[in-house]
C-alpha cells in the first residue's frame, strides 16, 4: 500500500526566556497508508495539534522530513493543498458570516464550483441552517461547518482534529457513517479524538503520540494485541475458596488480584493451566474469561495518563518513550 | 486570480466596511449640505443690502461721532479732568464710508475657485480614516477569529495571500474613493453654482485640483495600508486602532505639549498632522516667533521652515516600507497557533 502521509524524524522546538526550550515533538514518525481511517491519539500536550499544524505549513519544524501524496511538505503545500482537507483544533470562522457565506468564500479561493457548497452542506446536515450567522450556532453546528469546509475540496487526504467535539450522540454516529464512507470511496482519513471507543470502531490503524514522541503504531488489532496482558478473570463455585486458589496460583508464578467475588490473573499464557492446576487442589471453576484489552486501556497504558486517586495529573505528566516520567512541576489542580 | 476576487467579495461582506462607508458617505453628505445652508449667491440684491446695511453703520457712526465730540467740548468747557477724550475734540470724527468694506457685510458665499482646494482636505481626512479602520478590520478580524488559518489551509502561500488581501482592500477603497471624490467636485460645484461662484476657473486651476483629489486618494490608500499592516504584525484589529489611538494621544498631542514646554523650535515638524496637511497643501510653511530675520525695512520677521509634499511623501513611503515589511516578515516567519 502506498502512503498517503509520511512523516519522519519531526522536531519542533519552543523556546522561551522565561521557560527554557520545550521540545513539542521530539523525532516524531508518522505513517498513513492510502484508503484508511487512521487515528491519531494523544494525551493534552503530547504534540497532536503541533503536529497536524506543522504538516499543514502553519508552523515551522526545526527539522525531519513530511511528505504528502508524495509532495514533499512544507515545500511543495502549495502543490497538493487542493487534495487535502483540514480542520485544525476548535472550529473556527468569522462569527458574522453565514454557513453558506463561509463556504462560498472559500470554494471561490479555491477556484471551486457553487454547487458543491450545498454539497457538503446536506452531507453535513446544516442545509436548512445554511442562511443563519456561524455566531448563532451551537459547538456542534461549528463542528459540522468545519467538516463541510475540510470535505469542501473532495479531498484525498482529510485531517480532522476532534471532529465528534460538541456533537450530540446521533451527530457521533453520524460522523463515524460519514468518515467509513468517506474511506470506501478511496478517501484517506486522519482522526485525531479523545474518543477512544470511536477511535476503536472506526480506524484501521493508530499512532499514539506521547511527549512528542510515537509510542505506539499500526494497525488497531495489532496494536491492541502487542498491548494485552493476558488478563484472565477467574470466579470459582465457592467465594470461601478464592484464598486458597488465590495462594496455589501465586506459588505457581501467577499474578494474582483478589477481589470480592473473583480473581484476576496476569501473565497467563495457558488457560488451561489455571483449569488443571485448580483441579489438582479440588477446586472447581465456574468462570475462566480472557480480558480483551480496549485501545482506551492501551492508551491509558502507554501515555501513563490513567487517572490515580488523591493525585492530580498535569498537562505534561506523561509517559517518555524511554519509560521514564517527565519530573512533573509543583503544586496541583487543573492545568496548574 | 480567484483569491483575489474572493477577497473582493469577502471585503464587500464585511459589516465594518460597509458601515465605515456609510458612515463616511453621510459625513460628506451632511458637509456637503451644511455648504450649501450656510452659503448664499451673492448678486445685485446682496450687494444693494450689503450697501444699506453700510450706510445704516456709518450713520450710527457719525451720529455716535457727533454726540462724543459734543460731550467731548462740554466736558472741556466745563473745566473738567476727562483722559479718556483727546486733547482736540475735533480729533473725534468717524470713519469714512469708503473704509467700510461690502464684504463685511454680504453673506457667506463659495467661492469654487478659492475654496474648493481646502475642502478637499475633509474628504481626504474622512476616505483615509475608512481606510485605515477598514484595513485594519479586514486583516485583523480574520486573524482573532481564526479565518486568516483557515484560508491558510486552501492557500498555503502565505505572502500571497496577504498581498492578495492587500491587493483587494486597495481596490475596494479605490473603487470608493473614486467615485466619492468625483461627487465631492459635482457637489461643491453645484453649491458654487447655486450658492456661490464659480468664476475664474482655468485649467490650471482644475488641473490643480485634480491633483489636490488624487492626493487625497492615495492618503487614504497609504493610511489604509498602514492600518492593514498594523493589525496584520499584531494579528488583531484592536492593535492598529489602539496604536493609532496611542501615537495620535501620547505622540502627538503629548509630543506637541512636550516640545512646547522645551521651546524646541519648528515643534509642528515632529507633528504627523503636519505632514498631512503639507501632502494636500503642498506645502506647510512653519514659523518660530522666538527668532527673528531681520528685513531690509528693519523689521523683525519670524524665522520659517516650509514642510513640502516631498518631505510628506518621503516620510509615508518609509513608514509603508517599514510596516508593511514588517507585516510581510512576521507573516513569512511566525508560526500560525
Amino acid at each position: 500500500m502506498s502512503a498517503v502521509l509520511e512523516i519522519e524524524g519531526l522536531r519542533k522546538t519552543y523556546r522561551s526566556r522565561r521557560r527554557g526550550a520545550r521540545n513539542a515533538l521530539d523525532n516524531f514518525d508518522m505513517r498513513v497508508e492510502a484508503g484508511q481511517v487512521h487515528g491519531f491519539l494523544g494525551p493534552n500536550g503530547s504534540g497532536k495539534t503541533t503536529t497536524l499544524r506543522t504538516l499543514l505549513g502553519l508552523i515551522r519544524p526545526n527539522g525531519g522530513r513530511m511528505a504528502i501524496l508524495g509532495h514533499e511538505v512544507p515545500d511543495t503545500l502549495d502543490q497538493v493543498a487542493p487534495q487535502v482537507g483540514a480542520i485544525v483544533e476548535s472550529p473556527q470562522f468569522f462569527p458574522h458570516f453565514t454557513a453558506r457565506d463561509t463556504l462560498s468564500l472559500l470554494a471561490g479561493a479555491g477556484g471551486l464550483p457553487e454547487q458543491r457548497v450545498d454539497e457538503v452542506l446536506e452531507l453535513v446536515g446544516l442545509r436548512d441552517r445554511a442562511g443563519e450567522r456561524v455566531k448563532t450556532y451551537s459547538l456542534g453546528m461549528k463542528q459540522r461547518l468545519a467538516v463541510a469546509s475540510a470535505l469542501l475540496k473532495n479531498p484525498r487526504l482529510l485531517i480532522l482534529d476532534e471532529p465528534a467535539n460538541g456533537l450530540d450522540p446521533g451527530g457521533i454516529r453520524e460522523m463515524r457513517t460519514l468518515m467509513r464512507n468517506l474511506a470506501e470511496s478511496g478517501m484517506t482519513v486522519v482522526l485525531s479524538s479523545h474518543i477512544l471507543g470511536e477511535i476503536q470502531l472506526i480506524c484501521d490503524s493508530v499512532t499514539i503520540i506521547s511527549l512528542g514522541r510515537r509510542v505506539a503504531f499500526g494497525p488497531v488489532d495489532e496494536v491492541l494485541a502487542r498491548h494485552s496482558s493476558g488478563a484472565v478473570r477467574l470466579r470459582l463455585e465457592a467465594v470461601t475458596d478464592l484464598p486458597v486458589a488465590a495462594a496455589a496460583l501465586t506459588r505457581s508464578g501467577v499474578r494474582v488480584t483478589t477481589n470480592d467475588d473473583h480473581l484476576m490473573l496476569g501473565g497467563v499464557d495457558k488457560p488451561a493451566t489455571v483449569t488443571r492446576l485448580l483441579a489438582e487442589q479440588g477446586l472447581y471453576v465456574s468462570e475462566l474469561a480472557s480480558v480483551a484489552v480496549d485501545l482506551e486501556s492501551v492508551f491509558l497504558e502507554l501515555t501513563a495518563t490513567a487517572p490515580v486517586p488523591g493525585q492530580h495529573r498535569q498537562v505534561d505528566q506523561s509517559v517518555r518513550v524511554d519509560g521514564t516520567a517527565p519530573s512533573a512541576p509543583a503544586g496541583g489542580g487543573w492545568g496548574a | 486570480m480567484s483569491l483575489f476576487r474572493t477577497e473582493l467579495r469577502r471585503l464587500a461582506k464585511r459589516r465594518i466596511a460597509r458601515w465605515m462607508t456609510v458612515g463616511g458617505l453621510v459625513v460628506l453628505v451632511l458637509v456637503a449640505a451644511g455648504m450649501f445652508l450656510t452659503n448664499h449667491k451673492i448678486g445685485p440684491e446682496q450687494l444693494a443690502e450689503a450697501r444699506r446695511q453700510i450706510d445704516r453703520q456709518h450713520q450710527e457712526q457719525v451720529r455716535w461721532a457727533d454726540q462724543e465730540r459734543a460731550n467731548c467740548e462740554r466736558v472741556k468747557a466745563a473745566g473738567e479732568t476727562a483722559d479718556h477724550y483727546p486733547v482736540d475734540c475735533a480729533q473725534i470724527t468717524a470713519p469714512p464710508r469708503e473704509s467700510f468694506d461690502e464684504q463685511w457685510f454680504l453673506p457667506p458665499t463659495f467661492d469654487f475657485r478659492a475654496s474648493f482646494g481646502e475642502m478637499l482636505i475633509p474628504l481626504a481626512a474622512i476616505l483615509a480614516m475608512v481606510g485605515f479602520v477598514v484595513g485594519a478590520s479586514f486583516v485583523g478580524a480574520e486573524w482573532s477569529t481564526g479565518a486568516m488559518m483557515n484560508l491558510l489551509l486552501w492557500r498555503p502561500k502565505r505572502l500571497t495571500v496577504l498581498l492578495t488581501k492587500l491587493g483587494a482592500l486597495l481596490t475596494g477603497l479605490l473603487a470608493l474613493a473614486l467615485p466619492a471624490t468625483a461627487a465631492w467636485f459635482g457637489s461643491m460645484w453645484l453649491v458654487a453654482n447655486l450658492r456661490g461662484t464659480t468664476e475664474g476657473m482655468t485649467s490650471g486651476t482644475w488641473q490643480s485640483f485634480l491633483i489636490g483629489g488624487l492626493r487625497g486618494i492615495v492618503l487614504a490608500l497609504v493610511a489604509a495600508t498602514v492600518g492593514f499592516a498594523l493589525a496584520s504584525l499584531g494579528r488583531h484589529t484592536a492593535m492598529a486602532l489602539g496604536g493609532a489611538v496611542a501615537v495620535m494621544v501620547v505622540g502627538q498631542v503629548g509630543l506637541g505639549i512636550l516640545l512646547a514646554m522645551a521651546q524646541v523650535r519648528f515643534a509642528e515638524a515632529w507633528l504627523l498632522p503636519t505632514y498631512a496637511m503639507a501632502w494636500m497643501t503642498k506645502k506647510v510653511t512653519l514659523q518660530d516667533w522666538q527668532a527673528c530675520d531681520a528685513t531690509y525695512t528693519g523689521q523683525c520677521e519670524p524665522a520659517t521652515l516650509d514642510i513640502t509634499w516631498q518631505h510628506s511623501s518621503v516620510l509615508f513611503t518609509v513608514g509603508i516600507v517599514l510596516f508593511l515589511g514588517s507585516a510581510l516578515w512576521m507573516m513569512r516567519r511566525r508560526d500560525i497557533t
